[in-house]
């Protein structure tokens, strides 16, 4: 890394405090550890891709960034500031800098507030200096932006179908020109069809206007398509990270390996050609993660010392967390 | 005799907003043994079709039309003439295995239930049975999880309770509407290829209901593809992948992004699926098809076969999409 990464991210944890199912009101609360120290860097300009099963703290892992959920660790904004040091008031003025998209696009949206409405609120907030006509032709022009019409601006969310709420959400996220915007699975809820239109428009504006974002999604198809860098999450830990070529074209932990294997390819003759190397076992509960390695319990190239040391990436582009890394052994 | 043959099948439904035509005229044949895959967005309904199939319909639904099991009718028919096929001769997998397992009742109770009910076997004999089906989905201590109840497994091991369940009586059919969508790639793989087994092993004919054209791929022999509640194509799985003959099947391939492929640009089909509520004359594509004319508005092309196996429902011809 050259210049000041926009964000600078320093063994991020966050931490849970919750009854286990089956726990007995009584029983005093665990500790559940959603993500367990992450570091990374993300450039200005980027897309990091964040890839995981469900309940790997992906999601977790970037509503820490602002601070929706409690964290520690260090966030360097632009190399100066640290976002998790924060208090409520003071974020505030990084919370424009900092927008997100969220998952499921009617829920995301308050049904008794117009279009218009929905996508001027954060503009509201962080700057109540503009008056009524500038603000409705900011939302205008973004409306334009995302693909809604801007006679559309006194709807309801109930009028639209998923795709154009997520593009109203999208909208929301940039009015306040943000430079950082966390997707957090924008497309999964959507159909293959309507996808396809929403990964082209977040591409589109993540080039004009140099956006720097963090996309999450359990599809590795679609991240693999939006994503310059990926990062591999399993059971809160950062397993793999490369750029988007070299982590799908040569992988180095048993973890990517099988996730890779396992996407289906719309393709019969592929599909039935390629072999899927197998994970046994279940996930291991978050609550009681193994020792040493947490993919160890089902990992093939598991050995001892797995059980005994975390597993630390070497410095460089390609970061793997394995004592035995190395191409798929089929 | 076909297994199971489907004619004309309609299923519209009674709401506050008018009368939603979930499925319309559709048609298909199922030989014993056979994989068929069935794919469709959201709305397309292809949940419906076989809801439908099996009398499951909501109460504000009615079904048109005929379904042949085995040569008897059995679109609309009485309990007493359906409910010795359902679960005997013909058995489902859902969606979601939480909301489809019963959450007060021990897997081993309400699977030996099935037996018990169909097969008249004793309880102690029909949980030995139940065991055995687990093993033969692969849960592992088969005979120690039994006794649980299905919050304790997981969203994988779940869907392996269902599909042995659904497995108890030997049936002819299996339809599995979308099994995997609420699991996790890795498991969603596991749950592929132990279905892909059984139905090796068992010799029955499947249906997979699903959106996950990858998911077709590696399953299924024959393929239909349905919008708007109609089917648009129907072909065997190669040349549906290799040359899709219908503007939507082309157009849903190449929006979808693939990991072996490098990505630009998606082609993305423009516009939203159709209003079901509206009165369809023409093709349900059409507003959407970039070759799309006026006469794609005013009719519909009846689903004809242009190649063995093949068939399409367009007004265009093949060149004219080329």
């Amino acid at each position: 890394m050259t210049a000041t990464p926009l964000l600078r991210v320093e063994d991020l944890h966050v931490s849970f405090s919750l009854r286990r199912e089956g726990d007995w009101p009584w029983t005093p609360l665990r500790r559940l550890h959603a993500v367990n120290g992450v570091t990374f860097d993300l450039a200005e300009g980027e897309v990091l891709g964040i890839v995981g099963e469900s309940g790997c703290g992906k999601s977790t892992l970037a509503r820490a960034l602002i601070q929706m959920v409690p964290a520690t660790g260090r966030a360097i904004w632009e190399g100066k500031t640290d976002l998790l040091s924060l208090n409520r008031h003071a974020m505030l003025k990084y919370r424009a800098d900092i927008q997100m998209v969220f998952q499921d696009p009617l829920a995301s949206l308050n049904p008794r507030m117009t279009v218009g409405e929905i996508i001027a609120e954060p503009l509201r907030t962080h700057h109540p200096e503009l008056d009524t006509s500038e603000v409705k032709l900011r939302v205008k022009e973004l409306m334009d932006r995302v693909g809604l019409l801007p006679n559309q601006i006194n709807r309801y969310p109930h009028e639209f179908s998923g795709g154009q709420c997520q593009r109203i959400g999208i909208a929301r996220a940039l009015v306040v020109g943000p430079k950082l915007v966390i997707c957090d699975e924008p497309v999964s809820a959507l159909d293959v069809s309507i996808q396809a239109q929403v990964i082209n428009l977040l591409m589109e504006l993540q080039r004009d206007l140099k956006l720097t974002l963090i996309f999450i999604a359990h599809d590795l198809s679609v991240v693999k398509h939006i994503s310059n860098r990926v990062m591999v999450l399993y059971l809160g830990q950062m397993m793999e990270m490369a750029a988007g070529r070299e982590l799908y074209g040569n992988s180095q932990h048993p973890y990517t390996q099988a996730l890779l294997s396992a996407v289906p390819i719309p393709d019969p003759v592929r599909e039935r050609e390629k072999v899927v190397i197998p994970l046994t076992g279940d996930l291991p509960s978050p609550f009681s993660p193994p020792s040493g390695c947490v993919f160890r319990t089902r990992c093939a190239r598991a050995q001892g010392i797995c059980a005994e040391k975390v597993p630390v990436p070497l410095p460089g582009d390609h970061l793997v967390a394995c004592h035995f890394p190395g191409p798929a052994v089929v | 005799m076909p297994l199971l043959e489907v004619r004309d099948l309609g299923v519209s439904f009674a709401t506050n907003d008018g009368t939603v035509n979930a499925v319309n005229g559709v048609k298909l044949r199922l030989e014993k043994g056979e994989t068929l895959g069935i794919v469709g967005e959201s709305g397309s309904g292809k949940s419906q079709l076989a809801f439908a199939i099996m009398g499951l319909l909501a109460p504000n639904g009615t079904a048109r039309g005929s379904v042949k099991f085995d040569g008897q009718e059995i679109l609309n028919a009485p309990p007493a003439v359906i409910n010795p096929i359902r679960a005997n001769r013909v058995a489902m997998v859902f969606q979601d295995p939480m909301t489809s397992l019963n959450p007060y009742m021990r897997v081993a109770d309400q699977m030996a239930e099935v037996l018990v009910h169909h097969k008249g076997l004793s309880k102690r004999a029909a949980v030995s049975e139940c065991v055995r089906m687990l093993d033969a989905v692969k849960i592992p201590d088969a005979k120690g999880r039994i006794s649980l109840y299905p919050h304790e497994f997981s969203g994988g091991m779940r869907q392996r309770v269902m599909i042995a369940m659904s497995l108890l009586c030997r049936p002819d059919l299996l339809i599995a509407d979308e099994p995997t969508t609420a699991l996790d790639v890795t498991v969603q793989a596991q749950i592929m290829q132990l279905l892909a087994e059984l139905q090796r092993e068992f010799g029955m004919a499947t249906i997979l209901i699903t959106h996950d054209l990858g998911v077709i791929a590696g399953f299924c022999e024959r393929v239909i593809v349905l919008y708007g509640g109609r089917v648009m194509e129907e072909a065997p799985v190669h040349p549906l992948f290799a040359e899709p003959s219908h503007p939507y099947t082309r157009g849903l391939l190449r929006a979808i992004p693939r990991v072996d492929h490098e990505g630009a640009v998606l082609d993305s089909i423009p516009g939203s699926p159709p209003n079901m509520t509206r009165d369809q004359k023409g093709c349900p594509f059409a507003p959407r098809c970039e070759f799309a004319g006026d006469d794609c508005v005013e009719a519909l092309a009846p689903l004809a076969e242009f190649a063995p196996g093949r068939f399409r429902a367009c007004n265009r011809s093949l060149e004219e999409i080329a």
